[in-house]
C-alpha cells in the first residue's frame, strides 16, 4: 500500500467520519431534549400513575406512533420545507440533522417510556406515601431509579442514528453512508465501501461497549 | 388519633362494582398499636391504604389529628402525609440509593438542609441498628435489614402514625419477631401510634393492644386485644383465634370420646391472673366431675397470660352443670366444642 493511496483514503475518510460524528451527536442531543420530556408524559399521565391523564397519553401516543410509521428516507423528502423553515435551508449535513431529529426524538419517546415503566409501583406509591410532589418523584425517583435503562436506551438510540444518517446523502448531508454510496457504489470502489463498513461497525461496537459499561456502573442490583 | 367514619371505597369493573371496603367506622386511639385482621380480600390493605389516601375513598372521613384527609387540597395531603410514616410488604426501597441515601429521601422531600439531613440520618441508623450498613445498597441486604430501612425512613420526620402493610409477611418467622420487637420498642420509646394490617394472628397477639376485624369489606368488631382473644363475638374472629390455640385431637379420640354419652367437650380460656389458680382441682371437688385434659396451652397475648385448656367433662347431667357453674364463677370463659 503506498503513502499516496493512504493519503487518498484518508482524505476521503476523515471529512465523512466528521460529518458523520456531527449528525449523530447533535440529533442525539436534540432528540433526547425534545423526547426525554415526552417519554416522561407519557409515563406519568397513563392510567394509575402521578399525573393520569388518558387523553394525553393517547393523543401524544399516536403521534408518536405516526411519526415512527413513516420510513427515514420518506420523512427526510418530506419534510423538506420545515427544514428549511427551521434552519433556512434544505441541503447540507445541519439540514439532515432536522429530519434525524423528527424520526429520533418519537423514537427516543419510546424508549425511555419503556425505560419508566420497568420501575415498581410500590417504589413510586413510597414516594408518594412521604409526600413528594409529582415533580420531586420524576426526578428523586423515576429517573434515577431508571438510569441504568435509560443509558442502554440511549445507546439503542445512538446506534439507530448511526443507522439513519447513512440516508443523509439523499440531502446533501454527506457522512460515511454516502461516502458508501458515491465511492464503493457508484465509482466501483469496494476498497472505500469496505473501509466505511467497518468504520461504521467500530462505532457501533464502541458506543454499544461504552452504554453497556456505564449501564452496569449505574447498576445497583445483584443479577 | 385517627377516626374513620363510614369509610367506604368502590372499585368499578365492567363484571359490576367491588365494594372493597362498606361503611367501616373505628376510631385509633393514641398510641396505641392498632391492628387491623382479615382473610385475604377482606379488604384490609385497601383500608390501610385509604388512612394516608394512596386509594382514594369512594365515601366517608378519614380524620387523623382533627383534620379530614379527604377534604384537603393536593399540597396540604402532602404535607400531612409527612406526619404519616408508611412499610410496606415489599419494602420499595431506591434501589438506587444507599441505606442512608434511602433514609434520607423523605427528609429531602421536606426540603431539609444537607446538614440537618446528615444529622437526622445519624440518629435513625442506630435506631434500627443499622449503624454499619449506612454505604450498603438495598441490593447487599437480607428482608430484614431491608424493613428495617423502609422503618427508619418511615420515621424519619417524626411522624405521629406509622402505617405497616403487611410488613412482615415477605420474612421468615424469626425476622418477624425481630421487627415486631422493633415496633414495640418504638412505640413504647416515641409514644408512636402503630397501625398494623395482617393476616397473621400471631402478630396481632404479640404486639397489638387493639385490633379491629374486617370481614367482607366490613367492620365485624373491634376492642382490644384482650377481649377479642377471650371473647371474640364474630365468626372469623373467633377462628382466628382457635386457629393459633389450635388443638388437633386425632380422629380416632374424638371417635372414642364421642361415644361416651355422659360426656361433653368444654373450651376454657382464662386471661391473666387466673392461670396461676388451682381451677382444675376446684373443678373436680365442688361438681364431683371427671376431667381429661385433651389440649392444653398458656401463651401471652402482649404481656398478659392467655391459658387454653381443651377439657373432657364426664359426669352426669347433674354434675356437669355443676362443673359449668363452678367455672364460669371462676370468671372463666367457656365455650362447648362439638365433635367434629
Amino acid at each position: 500500500m503506498s503513502d499516496g493511496y493512504i493519503a487518498s483514503m484518508l482524505g476521503l475518510l476523515t471529512p465523512a467520519v466528521l460529518e458523520t460524528l456531527y449528525m449523530v451527536a447533535a440529533s442525539a442531543v436534540m432528540s433526547y431534549v425534545i423526547g426525554l420530556p415526552l417519554g416522561i408524559l407519557l409515563v406519568v399521565s397513563s392510567k394509575g400513575h402521578i399525573m393520569p391523564a388518558p387523553w394525553v397519553e393517547r393523543t401524544l401516543g399516536t403521534v408518536i406512533n405516526i411519526l415512527r410509521s413513516a420510513p427515514f428516507i420518506v420523512l427526510m423528502v418530506a419534510l423538506i420545507p420545515f427544514t428549511r423553515m427551521v434552519i433556512g435551508t434544505s441541503i447540507g449535513t445541519t439540514a439532515a440533522v432536522v429530519p434525524l431529529v423528527v424520526a429520533a426524538a418519537p423514537f427516543v419517546a419510546r424508549v425511555v417510556e419503556s425505560s419508566l415503566k420497568e420501575i415498581p409501583h410500590g417504589v413510586i406509591e413510597a414516594a408518594q406515601s412521604m409526600g413528594a410532589s409529582p415533580f420531586q418523584i420524576i426526578y428523586k425517583v423515576l429517573l434515577p431509579e431508571a438510569k441504568s435503562s435509560l443509558i442502554l436506551g440511549a445507546a439503542i438510540t445512538i446506534i439507530n442514528v448511526i443507522g439513519y444518517t447513512a440516508m443523509a446523502g439523499a440531502v446533501g448531508g454527506g457522512g460515511l453512508g454516502d461516502l458508501a454510496i458515491q465511492y464503493g457504489y457508484n465509482r466501483f470502489r469496494t476498497d472505500v465501501m469496505i473501509i466505511t463498513v467497518a468504520v461504521l461497525v467500530i462505532f457501533v461496537q464502541a458506543v454499544q461497549t461504552l452504554g453497556t459499561r456505564l449501564a452496569v456502573s449505574a447498576m445497583h442490583t445483584k443479577r | 388519633m385517627i377516626q374513620i367514619r363510614n369509610l367506604s371505597k368502590v372499585y368499578p369493573a365492567r363484571s359490576g362494582d367491588v365494594r372493597a371496603l362498606d361503611g367501616v367506622s373505628f376510631d385509633i386511639p393514641q398510641g396505641s398499636v392498632y391492628g387491623i385482621m382479615g382473610l385475604s380480600g377482606a379488604g384490609k390493605s385497601t383500608l390501610v391504604r385509604c388512612l394516608n389516601l394512596l386509594e382514594r375513598p369512594t365515601g366517608g372521613e378519614i380524620i387523623v389529628g382533627g383534620h379530614d384527609l379527604t377534604r384537603l387540597s393536593e399540597k396540604q395531603l402532602r404535607s400531612a402525609r409527612q406526619k404519616i410514616g408508611m412499610i410496606f410488604q415489599h419494602f420499595n426501597l431506591l434501589q438506587s440509593r444507599t441505606v442512608a441515601g434511602n433514609i434520607a429521601f423523605p427528609l429531602e422531600i421536606a426540603g431539609m438542609t444537607a446538614d440537618d439531613i446528615r444529622a437526622r440520618v445519624a440518629e435513625l441508623l442506630p435506631l434500627v441498628g443499622l449503624e454499619d450498613k449506612a454505604g450498603a445498597y438495598p441490593s447487599e441486604l437480607s428482608g430484614g435489614q431491608k424493613q428495617r430501612v423502609g422503618i427508619a425512613r418511615a420515621l424519619a420526620l417524626k411522624p405521629d402514625v406509622l402505617l405497616c402493610d403487611e410488613a412482615t409477611s415477605a420474612l421468615d418467622p424469626k425476622t418477624t419477631r425481630s421487627i415486631l420487637t422493633l415496633l414495640r420498642d418504638i412505640n413504647r420509646s416515641l409514644g408512636l401510634t402503630i397501625v398494623i394490617i395482617t393476616h397473621e394472628m400471631h402478630v396481632i397477639k404479640d404486639i397489638c393492644t387493639h385490633v379491629a376485624v374486617l370481614h367482607d369489606s366490613k367492620c365485624v368488631e373491634n376492642a382490644t386485644v384482650e377481649e377479642v382473644f377471650l371473647s371474640p363475638k364474630s365468626q372469623v374472629a373467633k377462628e382466628f383465634v382457635s386457629g393459633i390455640f389450635k388443638a388437633d385431637i386425632p380422629e380416632e379420640l374424638l371417635r372414642e370420646l364421642e361415644s361416651h354419652s355422659d360426656s361433653e367437650l368444654v373450651r376454657v380460656s382464662f386471661l391473666g391472673g387466673s392461670a396461676s389458680e388451682p381451677m382444675i382441682n376446684g373443678l373436680i371437688r365442688s361438681s364431683d366431675v371427671q376431667v381429661s385434659i385433651l389440649f392444653g396451652s398458656v401463651d401471652h397475648v402482649r404481656s398478659t397470660l392467655f391459658g387454653n385448656l381443651l377439657l373432657e367433662l364426664r359426669g352426669t347431667d347433674e354434675q356437669r352443670k355443676r362443673a359449668h357453674e363452678y367455672l364460669l364463677g371462676q370468671n372463666l370463659s367457656v365455650e362447648r366444642v362439638s365433635y367434629e
